[in-house]
Formats: C-alpha cells, sequence, structure tokens
C-alpha cells in the first residue's frame, strides 16, 4: 500500500511539475465539442446524442494519457528501478492506473461543465449525482484497460498506434454502458436516475478486467 | 468429415420453410463462428500454459490457435454476411447483438497478430502475446453479454432456446457439420504446429552442422528459432 502511495505521489508530482498530460487532454476535449458542434450542425443536443459525443471525446482524450504513461518509466530506466526494489510488482499497475483515474476525473471536471456549456441542452441540474457516479465507473474501466495495454505497447514499435488500436475493442463494451446509462440522463425531461442494468454491467466490467489485470500484471514487467 | 458433412448439407438435410435452398448456409456458418470463438478462448487457455510453465512451446500454440480462429472467424463473418443478405435483404445489420459482438471480437484478435511481431524481442513478444491472449479470451464473453443487453434481436435463435426447434433430420447434419468444421480447425492446427517444429528443427540441425551464418534469420515468426 505504502508503494502504491508513493508511486503515486511520484507520477502526480511530475504532472504538476511538467503539466504535459491533463492540459493536453483538457484542451483536446474542447476543441472537440467544437468540432462536435460544426459537424452535427446543431445549437443542443440532448439525449442519446449527447451521451454519445460525451463519451466518445472521453475516451479519446484518455487515448492521450495512456499513450504518455509508461513513456517516462521506459525512457529513463524506471522499469529497472522499480524491478529492483524489493517491492510488490502489482504495486505499479495500481499506482499507473490511480494516477490515470486521477487524470481522468481532473478531465471530467473540466470538461463536463464545457459541454454543458457548448452543447447540452438540458441542465445539468437534477442527473448531477447519476452522471458523476456514471464516469466514476467510466474512468475506473478506462484507467484499468488503459493501464494495460500501455504496459503493453510501451515495449511495442509502434507504441503510440498500438495503444489505441488494442485498447478500443477491449473498452467498447464499458463504452456501449457509458453511452447508455448517459442517454436518459441527459434527456430532457430525466428522472435524475441512471438505468441499472447498465451500472451494474460497469460495475462487472471494472471489477473482472481489475482482477484480470493484476493477475496478469507482473508478467509484463519481467526482462 | 468434411464430405460426409457436406453430402448430408446438400442431399439430407430438407430444404427449410421459408428460406429454400439459401438457408443451407447455415450449416458453414454457424459452426464457423462456434468453431471460431472457442479457438480464440483454447487460445487464451493455451496462453495461460505459457505463462505458467514459461515454455514457448505454449506460445506457439496459442498463437497458432489464435491466427486460425481469426481465419475461421473471417470466414464466418462472410459467409453469415452472404447469408443475411439473402435471408434479411442486406449484409450488415447493426441491431442485432450476435452480428455486432462478434465484430468486436474478430476486431480485437486482429490486432494480435500487428502486436505480437511490433515487439521485436523475441521472448518479450511471445510473453506479452500470451497477456494479451488471455485477457482477450476473458474478453470475449463478457463482450457478447454486453453487446446483447443493449440491443434486440433479429437473428435467428437456433442453439439458445433449449434445443432450437430444429427437426431430427436438420439438427443431425448441424451437429455432424459442427464436428466437421470442428475437426478440419483442429487439422489445421496440428498440421500448423508439425510444420513450425519441423521448419525448427531444421533449423537448429543446419545450425549444429554449418555453424550460425548458414542460418537466415526467419522475418516475421512466433516460433523459436
Amino acid at each position: 500500500m505504502r508503494t502504491v502511495v508513493t508511486l503515486l505521489r511520484k507520477d502526480l508530482l511530475l504532472e504538476l511539475r511538467a503539466l504535459e498530460t491533463v492540459p493536453a487532454m483538457i484542451l483536446f476535449s474542447i476543441v472537440t465539442f467544437v468540432i462536435f458542434h460544426f459537424a452535427l450542425n446543431r445549437e443542443a443536443i440532448d439525449g442519446q446524442l449527447a451521451a454519445g459525443v460525451l463519451t466518445a471525446t472521453l475516451l479519446f482524450a484518455s487515448m492521450l494519457a495512456i499513450n504518455r504513461l509508461f513513456v517516462a518509466e521506459r525512457e529513463q530506466g524506471g522499469f529497472d528501478a522499480f524491478l529492483l526494489a524489493p517491492v510488490e510488482r502489482s504495486a505499479l499497475l495500481v499506482a499507473k492506473a490511480a494516477a490515470l483515474c486521477l487524470f481522468l476525473v481532473v478531465l471530467e471536471l473540466i470538461a463536463v461543465p464545457a459541454f454543458d456549456v457548448l452543447l447540452l441542452g438540458p441542465a445539468l441540474g437534477p442527473a448531477l449525482l447519476g452522471l458523476i457516479a456514471v464516469l466514476a465507473l467510466a474512468d475506473v474501466a478506462l484507467a484499468v484497460i488503459g493501464t494495460l495495454v500501455s504496459a503493453i505497447a510501451v515495449h511495442a514499435r509502434a507504441r503510440e498506434v498500438i495503444g489505441p488500436v488494442i485498447g478500443l475493442p477491449l473498452l467498447i463494451p464499458a463504452l456501449i454502458a457509458t453511452a447508455r446509462a448517459l442517454g436518459p440522463l441527459l434527456a430532457a425531461h430525466t428522472t435524475g436516475t441512471p438505468p441499472s442494468r447498465w451500472i451494474a454491467f460497469l460495475g462487472l466490467y471494472d471489477l473482472v478486467f481489475a482482477l484480470l489485470a493484476y493477475a496478469v500484471f507482473d508478467f509484463l514487467l519481467e526482462d | 468429415m468434411i464430405g460426409i458433412a457436406f453430402a448430408l448439407i446438400f442431399f439430407y438435410a430438407p430444404l427449410d420453410a421459408d428460406q429454400g435452398f439459401i438457408q443451407k448456409i447455415f450449416y458453414l456458418h454457424v459452426p464457423l463462428a462456434i468453431v471460431s470463438l472457442s479457438g480464440f478462448v483454447f487460445g487464451g487457455l493455451l496462453a495461460i500454459g505459457h505463462l505458467r510453465t514459461g515454455e514457448r512451446k505454449w506460445d506457439m500454440r496459442s498463437y497458432v490457435a489464435i491466427h486460425l480462429a481469426l481465419i475461421f472467424g473471417f470466414a464466418g463473418l462472410i459467409t453469415g454476411s452472404i447469408w443475411a443478405k439473402a435471408s434479411w435483404g442486406h449484409w450488415w445489420e447493426w441491431s442485432e447483438p450476435t452480428l455486432v459482438s462478434y465484430l468486436i471480437v474478430l476486431l480485437l484478435f486482429a490486432t494480435y497478430q500487428p502486436l505480437r511481431f511490433s515487439i521485436e524481442d523475441p521472448e518479450r513478444q511471445a510473453r506479452y502475446a500470451s497477456v494479451f491472449a488471455i485477457v482477450a479470451g476473458a474478453f470475449v464473453p463478457l463482450n457478447f453479454i454486453a453487446v446483447r443487453a443493449a440491443q434486440k434481436f433479429v437473428h435467428p435463435r437456433i442453439l439458445t432456446l433449449g434445443g432450437g426447434n430444429l427437426p431430427g433430420s436438420m439438427r443431425l447434419t448441424f451437429v455432424i457439420s459442427l464436428l466437421a468444421i470442428g475437426l478440419l480447425y483442429v487439422t489445421f492446427w496440428k498440421f500448423e504446429m508439425a510444420a513450425k517444429n519441423a521448419r525448427g528443427q531444421l533449423r537448429a540441425a543446419r545450425r549444429a552442422l554449418l555453424g550460425d551464418d548458414a542460418v537466415r534469420p526467419m522475418g516475421r515468426s512466433a516460433a523459436p528459432s
């Protein structure tokens, strides 16, 4: 546990000092919203369309973070240093996934209000709690799969290509669930409660892939 | 076995009531789909064997299983498309969970070979490919559940409803076709494994007799050489 916290602190400190990933993600999201406004040629969107736009934007913004997640480790010998330390190897997985999750939360804290202002028709007020719940589960899914895929891709040749190419199909069920859960929440007359079947599915997906990632991660770190 | 299966398909099974002769492609399409999905999961299980024992031959088995399953999978996709055009009128149908989940699985496994061959160190390549095979193998059932929950269905549910409503003669033909395609898959698998093993032994013999220079390095290959 202490290892995880130490690694997490290191990643967050690095990000705070360099400010590379999160601002890029935020900028990307906002530009994407603008592009969607012109691409869809509408004043405001709601319902399933809005949920789809938001989900797709978050997904592609997260790809930016996923591409960069292990790069510093690879280029500056972080993997070797970590392997030499007498700690549990899956701590790296947990720490990186937690860092990615936090980046996504920060992204959403800015991108969702931007979405509300720029594109969304109905007010977010009643749906806010449901939205937070769904996005929290989606963040965990993106974080787990993103970390796994990033660890696989960092040693491959065409790193920035392979990462999204593997990660996107793996994330499709989670995205289906996120988009379907957000659809009723962003509709004009929303009850504010997300459909429970998709929440349950997202939870199941998170659990299964978290356990799976935990089980296989050690093999990715061997020399 | 394949010969028997085809004979049965064309002469024994009666014509389906509302689809006529075209329905017979079902005897190819469904077994191909079933065998390919099982092949993916089988590849994942073999990959577990590789990670547990550390022997490269398990990884080779997993690789062969997955790439054969991918070929069978694309054949299944194409035969399904032909059947769809003939019986529903269009080549693809988004509102059908079986098709969409199958497509997603195929897209995922199509990335297996690019991933594999983009990693240069052979040990690492084998390990990472095994990790991917395990994760993707576990993904197959999960994906199926997700897509099924998302959409209504028009795809004929032949197997799911308690044995389905196939009359006896059709059921027999179907089972034999399934066995035939399954055996075809296993045959290809064994054949390819034998070919890779033979090539590896030949190269080892050449190396031992003629020295390392006499053996050219192979380009893209999953096998240890």
